[in-house]
């Protein structure tokens, strides 16, 4: 496989330039986790001419909905929920400078179409494997709607969090090129 | 008439969310570490080799394997001979997901409302609860807590009789096809078959309960299973859709009696956290 390539937030357009499908990376800095009813909340608001909660600009989206921390602990397991949820969302804020996203499971043809656009990365971890990813999270603070329980957005600094980079921004999409690669045909009888 | 109490319920329940959430069943991780022996794809052994650590962690540090904790569906065996003291056993083993979901720092994920009003219950209750009355004097109860991302890729046919053994099988491939990366693979594959659309459903629900990797008993539907499992592990998708060999560790068929014209299908997914926990009282 593939070295590491360590990346750190914000993110930029030359950087997301340099990262193809298939890539293993490591994210290091502050990124915010968001699912369905936050999505749903900040495109209302960008469509009522309202500022987005946080500054989304050459940042990453995280799509998680975290378990409670126990005590002692930052934050509870946290891993990946699935981000084909947000593909009536992502476009938008991709056009707002959204520089990545974070998540599992393959986007629509829509998204990656307004990531080629606009210069944007789509990472996938691996999704169930939460308690073992919540190990890179150190810190966590709820900046917006927090009425949402574990829908809030939650602003978070992670340290070497791995990721795969499942759509790169020209396109490349490993769910796939990796699925042709094993799919094998029917034997014949 | 054995009496057991409400209280008894709760406490079981409770105790079995925790546990459904923190430590996966042995015969579902023995399936992923045979998985990863057969796997051949990069990305897949990969992902695999995570998932595996992550359940060892889990289990160890008494943390949830996965964030998504479910909504919690519970198959109960109710013996006629069990007489239920001290009030309802339907709230006391709602009472138990509220205390399990909040003692054990599992995450809420129910909304109160489907569709007008999607404010979160804020203790995952109500659990969605299947009773059937047994022989006996035993109360059975089976949990399973079902995450959104499998749970949302499962599908139902109302199938022609002529369509036969073919059409099934067709079905039950393409559905994991479409499903894709979606659901989390390599997923348990649960279909229902025969019965009327309800019942086929609540079938797949039931054949997903079963000891991950059992065969039917009747050689035909273990035969099927089999079949079903290598056509679907020829798809490619793999662990995580990522591309692989292993996108199923275990397809179950259950079935039931059906109408002379119909010929029902479910296929419900369960990811690689396949979690289920059960006792009996």
């Amino acid at each position: 496989m593939a070295e590491q390539k360590a990346l750190t937030i914000p993110l930029t357009y030359d950087q997301v330039k340099g990262l193809r499908a298939g890539d293993l990376v490591t994210i290091t800095g502050t990124i915010y986790t968001a699912r369905d009813a936050a999505h749903k909340n900040m495109t209302e608001a960008l469509s009522a001419g309202e500022a987005l909660p946080m500054n989304i600009t050459d940042q990453v989206i995280y799509y998680a909905g975290p378990t409670p921390a126990k005590p002692g602990r930052v934050i509870g397991s946290c891993g990946p929920t699935t981000s084909g949820r947000m593909d009536a969302y992502s476009p938008t804020l991709l056009a707002e400078g959204l520089r990545g996203m974070i998540g599992k499971g393959p986007r629509s043809p829509e998204v990656i179409e307004a990531m080629k656009q606009h210069g944007a990365v789509y990472f996938a971890a691996v999704g169930g494997a939460a308690a073992v990813i919540s190990d890179s999270i150190t810190k966590v603070d709820v900046v917006a709607y927090e009425e949402l329980g574990p829908e809030a957005i939650r602003k978070m600094e992670v340290v070497d969090y791995p990721c795969v980079v499942a759509i790169d921004s020209f396109g490349n999409d490993l769910y796939k090129l990796g699925v042709e690669k094993y799919k094998q045909t029917e034997p014949t009888t | 008439m054995r009496e057991i109490s409400t209280r008894t319920i709760t406490d079981k329940v409770r105790e079995l969310c925790i546990k459904a959430a923190y430590d996966l069943p042995e015969d579902v991780e023995v399936l992923l570490k045979q998985g990863l022996e057969k796997e051949e794809s990069d990305f897949g052994k990969y992902s695999l080799d995570k998932i595996i650590k992550n359940v060892s962690l889990a289990r160890h540090d008494h943390v949830p394997m996965c964030q998504d904790t479910g909504i919690t569906v519970i198959l109960v065996r109710l013996g006629q001979q069990v007489k239920i003291v001290g009030g309802s056993m339907t709230e006391a083993i709602n009472e138990g997901v509220r205390q399990g979901y909040t003692d054990g720092y599992l995450r809420k994920s129910v909304v109160a409302d489907p569709l007008l009003n999607r404010v979160n219950t804020g203790d995952n209750t109500p659990a969605v609860i299947h009773t059937e009355v047994v022989e006996g004097d035993a109360l059975h109860i089976q949990i399973l807590p079902k995450g959104a991302g499998s749970e949302n890729m499962g599908a139902v046919k109302m199938c022609k009789p002529s369509e036969g053994m073919d059409g099934v099988m067709d079905f039950i491939v393409d559905s994991v096809t479409n499903a894709g990366g979606n659901p989390c693979p390599p997923i348990i594959v649960g279909v229902g078959i025969g019965g009327t659309m309800d019942q086929c459903t609540l079938l797949a629900k039931k054949a997903l309960a079963r000891h991950a990797g059992s065969a039917h008993p009747e050689p035909g539907y273990a035969e099927m299973e089999q079949q079903l499992l290598e056509r679907i592990n020829r798809l490619g998708i793999g662990p995580q859709g990522f591309g692989g060999r292993v996108t199923a560790l275990a397809v179950h068929i259950e079935t039931f009696p059906t109408h002379i014209a119909m010929l029902p299908v479910c296929v419900t997914l369960n990811c690689h956290a396949a979690r289920h926990t059960e006792a009996t009282l």
